[in-house]
């Protein structure tokens, strides 16, 4: 996910010479409801995660997490203005107030955390390096993959990656190098390697571009951290508390059993938890500025996190990713949101 | 000893010396080199064009809905099918396109009208194309007054956005590209160096980085919360850039004109204007023809480029598309769906400055 060309690295000096960070904001949180949607950063075409759908929608997991941002905004899920961003613009967009929310599969590093004038409130995807191969050779580790062909992308973390895990495990491996994602697929179709490798989002998309996509499997090594999440401007707390809850919200909501269809008759629910949660108990949105009912308007309108995993990414959706390290904590991932109390 | 009295007969001309097998005896056979490389021709043809039509129309799947619609053996023009609308509207509502439709309709009618020798008042409807459409174009696209809604520009997207694009910087560019070729060759310092700076500038730097600039950098010297919207930075780039490049064709034009041109206008009592807009321009833009229909061409297809910036272009459009998860892996028909809208467009450009050239010769060709 991370484009490791020059005006990325230029970036931070660019934003840093022009004293770009710190500018004093109007609250975030007035202009999202005097222009009527938030204006949400994406990615122009990210199978799973944002793309254009033939209804004219944009459908995925980040415009998803837009969505829940305008509904407990704004009450209306669709008040969401996206711009399509190219990998370099995304900052300066964010920086200069072009967009109030990015969540455009971006990774979280500290770099960017620190010197990019922006804070990253959460983690919505757990991704990371991994390797698909043909299903036919059966391999099922990682570890097996000696002397493998094996291709990938040119200008990515992900070359970088590769050589240090293939050092580590102290195996040979021939790089074969592509320039974009869709050679990178044609390669692999044409046989010219064993094993390709990219973020795993990105490889269960392109496992779907083959012919028969049940001819190739993902292996479950994951080799590198990608954690991608949504980014605000730095020096709005009360909006970056607002985006970072939103998504707390969701994993909570999934986490008590909260869904899209029941959250109707949970309003009634006995539980304390769910009761605060759902804004019958206690006014939890009054701290960020927002209505009672604002964890409500998430999950009626856009689901709990794993409702919009599925639909996005995960089984019901033409990807099938298993949720892995994106299942909830008590399930055996890593998704833990603190309490709503 | 006979004498003949009638005329004879004329007869038709040897069958090796006329039509098709001539024809072919003649460019194709005519020796054993020319053989061997025609028969090498026809057999690379072969090569290539069996596959090709295989794959674009005998295997090719045209009709359904979904991607289950398609054998996968050869292209599936489905996928173009199901989003074609997409394609040529982007995100304009579809209760909307009418008026995108009418917008395209009028401007195909006013270029129609100019282009057929035989229609009268040629005058009148070239002033209504270049000063009332383009406020047509706007009250019809953007909308806002009379009744109708506004539709923004980040809703624009697909041909329309192309074609947008692209006519913006052509009616825009050329004014502003004579002005600066007559500029550069003005005798007034401070016009004619402003002129030079602006050319050199403009026609030094590739188009993306002006795009570039516009998008990632422009917002930053701005103040916070203040936004040109992004297709109206996207105008500005291409007509500026534009202009640069057009201003040299034309001054390349108007240096083809021998200077005895001008003195004789001047010796007639002519002021600089009438010299300009009644001797020198119409002799000028006569050869630049292909000059300016090239640069045209050239700019149809740097539209593709504002891409970067984050407008659905018609190849924005189309890859946007691609990566919708009901529709992966269809690059190639979409691609090829591209290319072709693009050649057709690009050329009967070329077609018609051929016409505009034969129609306006008047022998200074040589």
């Amino acid at each position: 996910m991370i484009d490791n060309n020059t005006m990325a690295r230029l970036m931070p000096v660019i934003l840093l010479t022009l004293g770009a960070t710190g500018l004093a904001q109007a609250s975030t949180l007035e202009d999202v409801r005097d222009q009527g949607h938030v204006r949400c950063g994406v990615n122009a075409a990210q199978p799973g995660f944002s793309a254009l759908d033939d209804e004219d929608n944009y459908r995925g997991l980040d415009t998803d997490v837009c969505r829940a941002i305008a509904a407990a905004v704004l009450g209306d899920a669709e008040s969401v203005r996206y711009v399509p961003l190219d990998s370099v613009e995304r900052f300066t967009a964010i920086q200069s107030g072009e967009v109030d929310v990015l969540s455009r599969t971006t990774t979280w590093t500290s770099s960017r955390d620190t010197s990019m004038g922006v804070n990253f409130t959460g983690v919505s995807y757990y991704d990371g390096q991994a390797f698909m191969v043909a299903s036919d050779l059966g391999v099922n580790s990682a570890l097996e993959l000696d002397g493998a062909d094996v291709c990938t992308q040119s200008g990515t973390t992900s070359e970088l990656n590769l050589a240090d895990f293939f050092r580590v495990n102290d195996m040979s491996y021939n790089p074969i190098v592509f320039d974009s994602p869709e050679q990178a697929i044609a390669g692999f179709e044409a046989g010219r390697c064993d094993v390709l490798s990219s973020d795993a989002s990105q490889l269960y998309s392109q496992r779907m571009q083959l012919p028969d996509p049940d001819s190739a499997v993902v292996l479950a090594d994951i080799i590198s951290k990608e954690p991608l999440g949504p980014a605000v401007r730095q020096g709005d707390d009360q909006w970056f508390n607002i985006v970072k809850w939103s998504l707390f919200a969701m994993i909570n909501a999934e986490e008590m059993g909260i869904t899209q269809a029941n959250v109707e008759e949970m309003l009634d629910s006995e539980d304390p938890d769910i009761a605060r949660l759902l804004g019958r108990d206690g006014n939890y949105g009054e701290g960020m500025g927002l209505e009672a009912d604002w964890a409500y308007q998430i999950i009626s309108q856009v689901g709990n996190y794993g409702e919009m995993f599925d639909r996005t990414v995960g089984d019901g959706s033409e990807f099938k990713i298993a949720r892995g390290l994106n299942a909830l904590w008590t399930e055996g991932g890593i998704l833990y949101a603190p309490p709503i109390r | 000893m006979t004498i003949q009295e009638k005329m004879l007969e004329a007869r038709p001309a040897p069958k090796s010396t006329v039509g098709p097998v001539a024809w072919l005896r003649a460019n194709l056979f005519s020796g054993p080199v020319n053989t061997v490389f025609t028969l090498l021709g026809l057999y690379l043809l072969y090569l290539l064009l069996t596959p090709t039509i295989q794959w674009a129309f005998i295997n090719a799947d045209w009709i359904g809905t979904s991607r289950d619609d398609c054998s996968r053996e050869g292209a599936c023009w489905v996928f173009v099918n199901a989003r074609l609308g997409q394609f040529i509207y982007g995100l304009y509502p579809g209760s909307e396109i009418w008026r995108v439709n009418l917008t395209f309709a009028t401007f195909a009618g006013l270029i129609a009208w100019l282009a057929i020798p035989r229609l009268p008042y040629k005058r009148w409807v070239a002033v209504a194309t270049l000063v009332g459409f383009p406020v047509l174009a706007y009250f019809l696209l953007y909308g806002g007054h009379f009744g109708l809604r506004v539709v923004e520009t980040h809703r624009w997207g697909g041909l329309m956005l192309t074609l947008v694009l692209a006519v913006v910087g052509m009616v825009g560019a050329l004014p502003i590209g004579i002005m600066l070729a007559l500029g550069r060759r003005s005798q007034m310092p401070i016009v004619k160096s402003f002129c030079v700076v602006f050319i050199e500038f403009w026609r030094g730097v590739p188009l993306i980085t002006v795009l570039f600039m516009a998008s990632v950098m422009l917002p930053l010297f701005m103040p916070t919360g203040v936004s040109v919207d992004r297709l109206i930075r996207a105008f500005i780039g291409i007509t500026l850039f534009q202009s640069a490049y057009m201003a040299e064709v034309i001054r390349g034009g108007l240096q083809a004109i021998p200077r005895g041109q001008e003195e004789a206008a001047a010796a007639l009592g002519m002021g600089y204007w009438k010299r300009m807009g009644l001797i020198v321009l119409p002799q000028a833009l006569k050869m630049m023809i292909p000059g300016i229909v090239n640069t045209f061409i050239s700019l149809f297809k740097d539209t593709t480029l504002v891409m970067i910036i984050g407008l659905f272009d018609l190849l924005g459009i189309v890859q946007a598309a691609l990566s919708d998860s009901r529709w992966l892996g269809f690059a190639l028909e979409g691609y090829v769906f591209a290319a072709f809208v693009f050649w057709v467009f690009c050329f009967s450009m070329s077609r018609y400055s051929q016409y505009l050239e034969r129609k306006l010769h008047t022998g200074h060709k040589r």
